[in-house]
């Protein structure tokens, strides 16, 4: 078991003949995940990569029963991309994209609420459970299937927490990059609900960071919903106020979203939370043991 | 992306939200013409920095003559103005915006956001004008009015009687308040704003409403399609570095301490200043060169970074991903060379070939420190500036 992907998910690429969509379409494929083709207005008909290219989401969705799609398009069309898959029908889609307006994500939020889609991101690394399907632009290789289940609103810790539970032979069971956006798909809670249901994760890893209130958010739902152990990391306790940290999101303002409060709330809630980013693995083991004994 | 006051209120005034008659000027000597132009018989005289609280740091004088007027335009124009919001630095100041003064009867505070958690345009009022909303929200919470809008159906006639009625606006005044509220709505939406705030909105003696402050901010995503409000960025205001990083594609934040960091992804950076923290030192500065870290971006982020003198040593943190570690080592090695560097250099790289980029890095025959993980590296260097 996982969450969100397995080796059935079927994947189209939105962006599909791009750079990016192209580049990492081949890792995607390399890694075995079931990529059935992808969508570039005006290259309909071509074939890329070994795979059929649709001009529409919504003929690629009937021709390939796709259940996933990942988008690479620029900032400017990433919007256009997320309301296209949702309206072709996709349930999950997953959007790497950084630096789409955020009043263009408000209106996204209100087409996958009355389609029933689920997004991951955007600004986002992707999703992937080990062996199975890797969708987004995290290295395959440093991962392990296992036990740990890892949410985390920032790429590069994701993969700190993957190489650190790696190393320790705990592996993961699914690992989601929500993204660094203020306003995103998944947050926290959906993804903490869905490893607690999850037979195979014995554990979570939650990576938060400054800006916003999800990790408090996070911290009442854990107390009052998750039985199993919780390790936690939130970065920027060194950020000043005021300034986005390279996280459209990531900014303290008007005295709240510092990460000292939501560390206070992560450990009121009974998550063992991480002094520094080289701490994830022992956290993890520790909230194991804890819960154990 | 910041605007100042008067770049705001032309906008206001665009929208057909009333705002004081004034001027803004450059040079001191422009304000007889202006107080002419505007008249009245007393004025305020307001530097134009992106910084609250310049009231109180001398920023804002009412003044009674044009004489007067002359002598505060020349005293702020080329100051450096320090308030509560900017310091120690402060910002300077190139232009005063020169206002008519208005009889005030009632100070309102308006402003316009999007909520992350409810992910929608939030308008918050209060008849606490005058006041930080921080501060209204500590001493009188129950005085925060707020009405959340609709993505489908935008701010509704309704709404804005909501909030006309519990801030006690009377007759003509309900009529204008919605007015203005769907004017700045529109503007809001418009020109991709992230906030707008109205501090205060007053009614005169005689009932009518104004502007009096306005603060903006445009989403930084969206400068892309605004590029009027694009132009009129003044990056005067901004610390100098930080502006050269914007201009060369990096994330660049100018802290207080000795340590450099250069790092792929923005979480990591964050997390790699905690961490010098964490073992005793002080990071320089937050700097994120993204997925690439090629020689060229790394040379680039590395002159940043020089150019701040507190710098003496550099921590470089890089976790692969798909990118080889021998390739990243690669593009070090070049920039360390090209940029002549004299203080230590302590990479920590982590991903596919990593074995080999390290052995790179130690045989350069540079100043560079190899680390062995997170935590080392955050020790050599808090140990190399020691």
């Amino acid at each position: 078991m996982s969450i969100l992907v397995n080796s059935s998910t079927k994947v189209l690429c939105q962006g599909f003949t791009g750079k990016q969509g192209s580049f990492h379409s081949e890792q995607a494929l390399a890694y075995g995940t079931k990529m059935v083709g992808g969508v570039t207005p005006g290259k309909g008909g071509q074939s890329h990569l070994g795979l059929p290219v649709f001009n529409t989401m919504r003929e690629a969705v009937k021709q390939t029963a796709a259940t996933a799609s990942v988008i690479y398009v620029p900032p400017a069309f990433a919007a256009d991309s997320i309301m296209e898959a949702c309206d072709a029908g996709v349930g999950l889609i997953i959007c790497i994209t950084e630096g789409i307006p955020v009043l263009d994500m408000l209106n996204v939020k209100a087409a996958l609420k009355a389609n029933g889609a689920r997004l991951i991101g955007p600004n986002c690394p992707g999703v992937i459970t080990p062996d199975e399907c890797k969708i987004g632009i995290m290295p395959g290789s440093i991962h392990l299937r296992g036990k740990v289940g890892i949410v985390s609103r920032s790429g590069t810790l994701t993969y700190e927490a993957v190489h650190q539970t790696t190393a320790l032979n705990l592996g993961q069971s699914t690992c989601v990059g929500i993204g660094g956006d203020p306003i995103k798909g998944l947050n926290f809670i959906e993804c903490l609900q869905m490893f607690e249901a999850d037979a195979e994760t014995e554990a979570i890893i939650m990576v938060g960071e400054i800006g916003g209130s999800d990790e408090e958010a996070a911290a009442e739902y854990i107390k009052s919903h998750i039985s199993k152990p919780v390790a936690a990391y939130i970065a920027g306790q060194t950020a000043p106020a005021g300034k986005r940290m390279g996280h459209a999101g990531a900014i303290i303002s008007g005295g709240s979203g510092k990460a000292a409060d939501k560390i206070r709330a992560l450990e009121l809630a009974g998550a063992v939370v991480a002094s520094s980013p080289a701490g994830l693995g022992e956290a993890v083991l520790a909230a194991i043991k804890h819960k154990a004994g | 992306m910041n605007l100042h006051e008067y770049q705001a209120k032309t906008l206001l005034q665009k929208y057909g939200i009333p705002v004081p008659r004034g001027q803004v000027i450059s040079v001191a000597k422009q304000t007889p013409t202006v107080t002419s132009e505007i008249g009245s018989s007393a004025w305020v005289v307001k530097a134009q920095v992106h910084a609250g609280g310049r009231g109180k740091a001398g920023g804002v004088k009412v003044v009674k003559s044009t004489a007067e007027a002359q002598m505060v335009a020349s005293e702020l124009l080329g100051k450096t103005l320090v308030t509560y919001q900017n310091a120690p630095d402060g910002q300077p100041v190139n232009q005063v915006l020169i206002e008519e003064t208005l009889p005030i009867a009632r100070e309102l505070y308006l402003s316009m956001l999007v909520d992350r958690s409810l992910e929608r345009i939030v308008v918050v009022a209060s008849s606490a004008g005058g006041m930080d909303i921080e501060e209204i929200a500590q001493v009188s919470p129950e005085k925060i009015l707020q009405e959340v809008c609709s993505p489908l159906n935008g701010l509704v006639d309704y709404q804005a009687r909501n909030l006309a009625f519990k801030l006690d606006l009377v007759g003509d005044q309900i009529a204008a308040f919605s007015r203005l509220l769907k004017g700045l709505y529109r503007l809001f939406k418009e020109n991709d704003l992230a906030l707008l705030e109205i501090n205060p909105l007053i009614v005169t003696t005689d009932g009518k409403l104004f502007a009096l402050d306005c603060k903006m901010s445009v989403d930084d995503n969206a400068l892309y399609r605004q590029k009027a409000l694009a132009e009129q960025r003044d990056w005067s205001q901004e610390d100098s570095k930080e502006a050269v990083a914007h201009h060369a594609g990096l994330n660049y934040i100018a802290l207080n301490g000795n340590i450099g960091c250069m790092v792929n992804g923005a979480g990591l950076a964050m997390a790699t200043m905690d961490l010098i923290k964490l073992h005793g030192g002080a990071p320089a500065n937050f700097l994120d060169v993204g997925g690439g870290a090629t020689a060229e971006t790394v040379t680039k982020a590395f002159k940043i970074i020089m150019a701040d003198p507190n710098v003496k040593a550099i921590l470089v943190n890089i976790f692969g991903g798909i990118m080889r570690c021998d390739i990243i080592a690669e593009g070090i090695i070049t920039a360390v060379k090209d940029v002549g560097m004299q203080i230590p250099v302590i990479v920590r790289l982590e991903g596919t070939n990593v074995e080999l980029g390290k052995q790179m890095l130690q045989s350069s025959g540079l100043n560079i420190i190899s680390a062995d993980g997170l935590t080392d590296a955050a020790k050599q260097a808090v140990l190399s500036v020691a």
